[in-house]
């Protein structure tokens, strides 16, 4: 089993016309993805590499019977996107788009919150079950199916990890790139929740970094009784206070979301807080085994 | 995007927030008759982005014009430093001349996103002109909160319960909730990521107003706003670091001295940390972005080699949809084309990573090839040690 998305999961493509859109729904399709249509307003009834574009997300889950869909479209247009997903009652919304502007996200978030439509991203590369398909722009070879689900809130950081635990015949059951912005639809909590009812996944990774306080809120859930071990790794020691390093979500405001605070406060959980981002996947190794 | 206070202050006094009459001098004779058109008491305040310019001599009061003119010759272009700016301070070209407000009391209001939320929150606090951070860290009690329902929006109610709880009365109630619901509208109309008001003052004359303003602008909103981008000051800018934006790098300079370039700021953040686990110091955050090309990986190399303190490069790039050959390619074309005199260790993993290791070896450049995060990062510091 895995979390969130399998091989029956029916995916659209919001955006599919794009450059960004048309390739990355090939190479989607190339891991296994079952890619079964794409929505761009104003090109229904094209085609793209065999897949059928619609106007709206309404016909095309109408027409296709989807379930789950990515989104590479303009940040100015991406929170239209995410509630239109919604509006047509999608399960799964992963969205990509990258530089959504805070106020529209706040909108986001408050549209999705009595919703079932459970929202991953933005600025994130994606979800994989590795085997059976893949939502996302993560290079697929790199993973291997198995049993430790991979939580993150970056995306070549995640791949670095994923190759160290590829690397020493760990396989994944699920990885989830939650995303980098200050407001996210599924944050660390979430994603541990869903990895504990799997019984196909026997650990999990979290890989955070400084800004906010989503890895304390897991922490402290962990705390209070979680029946898997989880590794964990702070990303930003080195970094200065009041510096967006990259990410929108990565800044040490008024000196809180330190990664010495949330080290402490993981360590404090139980969870096997990794020094280095090198021994990650030895750390994963010991406890699996 | 942060902005200046005066030009935080000229915003906000067309949302309507009271602020002291004022205007901005680039020169002494400006000012000078600035004070002279405002009469009487006047502050000068330097107008550069960081905070506690009050300590460092930024801020000074005069008693009338002629001593605001002398002022302001002092305070422009002075190298001005404070907590905020690092020892090397920031040089002031512009000061702000305002009425001088007889104030009774001081009180903390600022705006800002609750992320575990995903709502604004306004707070406010009596504990006004001082460090609020401080405030926050040792008595929360005194910060008053109220959550923004993103629905309906700050509501009046909201404003009112607020200037009550900073112990205001009469017609002070009612000028502070004004001011606080403006604030707000003012936070929302432009796209704020950060708006502080500290101090917020009680003048004698029972007037609330806003002596300092800070406004932070929301980067990924400002493509609909083409009129706020004339507020960016460049000269606040690391040079560097805007010379990496031209070529859509995201480069922020540190003290250390082992450049890094990156490919993802969860990568570029975790090679630091590696950095430092070996024994050295980061020179630099540079994340060359997900679509990093031959091209990219020289402006990097460009934007590194600027940096004298630099005594050592290491490259770490994790391939995905990024070719680990068409980076290489870049490496060797950078290498050929600049002068690059210190040692490079490159890391190259993912996408065509073999072929790219072959590339390097066969080029005849001398590159040190790490295997692995912390071999490449344990070279790289050895490497430095020896540079010189």
């Amino acid at each position: 089993m895995s979390v969130l998305i399998d091989e029956n999961t029916k995916v659209l493509v919001q955006g599919l016309t794009g450059r960004e859109g048309s390739f990355h729904a090939q190479q989607m399709k190339e891991y296994g993805t079952s890619i079964v249509g794409g929505v761009t307003p104003l090109k229904g009834g094209q085609e793209v590499d065999g897949v059928p574009v619609f106007n709206t997300v309404r016909d095309a889950v109408a027409a296709t019977g989807a379930s789950a869909s990515i989104i590479f479209v303009p940040p100015a247009f991406a929170a239209d996107s995410i509630i239109e997903a919604a509006d047509a009652g999608l399960e799964l919304v992963v969205c990509i788009s990258e530089g959504i502007p805070v106020a529209d996200m706040v909108k986001v978030r408050q549209y999705l919150q009595p919703r079932s439509t459970r929202l991953i991203g933005p600025n994130c590369p994606g979800v994989i079950s590795p085997g059976k398909s893949k939502m996302g722009i993560m290079p697929g070879f790199i993973h291997r199916p198995g049993r430790v689900g991979v939580i993150s809130r970056s995306g070549t950081l995640t791949y670095e990890v994923v190759g160290q635990l590829s690397e020493r015949g760990i396989g994944q059951s699920t990885c989830i790139g939650i995303g980098g912005d200050p407001i996210i639809g599924t944050q660390f909590l979430d994603a541990i929740k869903l990895f504990k009812q799997d019984p196909d996944t026997d650990a999990v990774v979290m890989i955070g970094e400084i800004g906010g306080s989503a890895e304390e809120e897991a922490a402290a859930y962990i705390r209070r009784g979680y029946d898997k071990p989880v590794i964990g790794f702070i990303a930003g020691r080195t970094a200065p206070p009041g510096r967006r390093m990259g990410h929108a979500g990565a800044i040490i405001a008024e000196g809180k979301g330190t990664a010495d605070d949330k080290i402490t406060a993981l360590k404090k959980a139980g969870i096997r807080v990794c020094e280095s981002p090198a021994e990650i996947g030895e750390r994963v190794a010991e406890a699996v085994s | 995007m942060k902005i200046h206070e005066y030009q935080a202050k000229e915003l906000l006094r067309s949302y309507k927030v009271a602020v002291p009459r004022g205007g901005a001098a680039r020169i002494p004779e400006e000012a000078e008759r600035i004070a002279a058109e405002l009469g009487g008491r006047v502050v000068i305040k330097a107008q550069i982005h960081a905070g506690g310019r009050g300590k460092g001599g930024g801020i000074k009061v005069a008693e009338n014009a002629q001593e605001a003119g002398q002022m302001a010759r002092q305070i422009i272009g002075m190298n001005l430093v404070t907590h905020q700016t690092g020892p090397e301070g920031q040089k002031v070209k512009l000061v702000w001349v305002e009425a001088a407000s007889e104030v009774t009391r001081e009180f903390y209001l600022g705006i800002t996103l609750d992320r575990a939320q995903g709502k604004l929150v306004v707070m406010a606090s009596q504990e006004g002109g001082v460090e609020i951070e401080e405030v926050a860290a040792h008595s929360p009690e005194k910060i008053l909160r109220e959550t923004v329902e993103p629905d309906v929006g700050l509501q009046p109610f909201q404003a009112m319960r607020l200037a009550f709880g900073l112990g205001l009365k009469d017609k002070a109630v009612r000028q502070a909730a004004s001011l606080i619901v403006n604030l707000y509208q003012a936070y929302v109309a432009i796209d704020c990521s950060l708006a502080e008001i500290n101090p917020l003052a009680l003048t004698r004359q029972g007037e609330i107003m806003a002596l300092d303003a800070k406004i932070d602008l929301d980067d990924n909103a400002l493509f609909r706003h083409a009129d706020l981008l004339a507020l960016r000051d460049t000269d606040e800018e690391e040079e560097l670091e805007m010379e990496a934006s031209k070529y859509r790098l995201n480069y922020i300079k540190l003290k250390g001295t082992i450049g890094c370039m990156v490919n993802g700021a969860g990568l570029a953040m975790a090679t630091m940390d590696i950095i430092k686990l070996a024994g050295a110091e980061p020179a630099n955050f540079l994340d060359v972005g997900g679509g990093a090309n031959a091209e990219t990986v020289e402006n990097g190399f460009r934007i590194l080699l600027s940096d004298p303190s630099v005594k050592a490069i290491l490259i770490n790039i994790f391939g995905g949809i990024v070719r680990c050959d068409r980076v290489a390619e870049g490496v060797i074309q950078a290498r050929k084309n600049l002068k690059v005199q210190v040692p490079v260790v490159v890391r190259l993993a993912g996408t065509n990573a073999e072929l790219a290791g072959q590339m390097l070896e066969q080029s005849g450049l001398s590159f040190a090839v790490g295997k692995g995060l912390k071999d490449a990062a344990e070279k790289v510091v050895t490497a430095s040690r020896q540079s010189k």
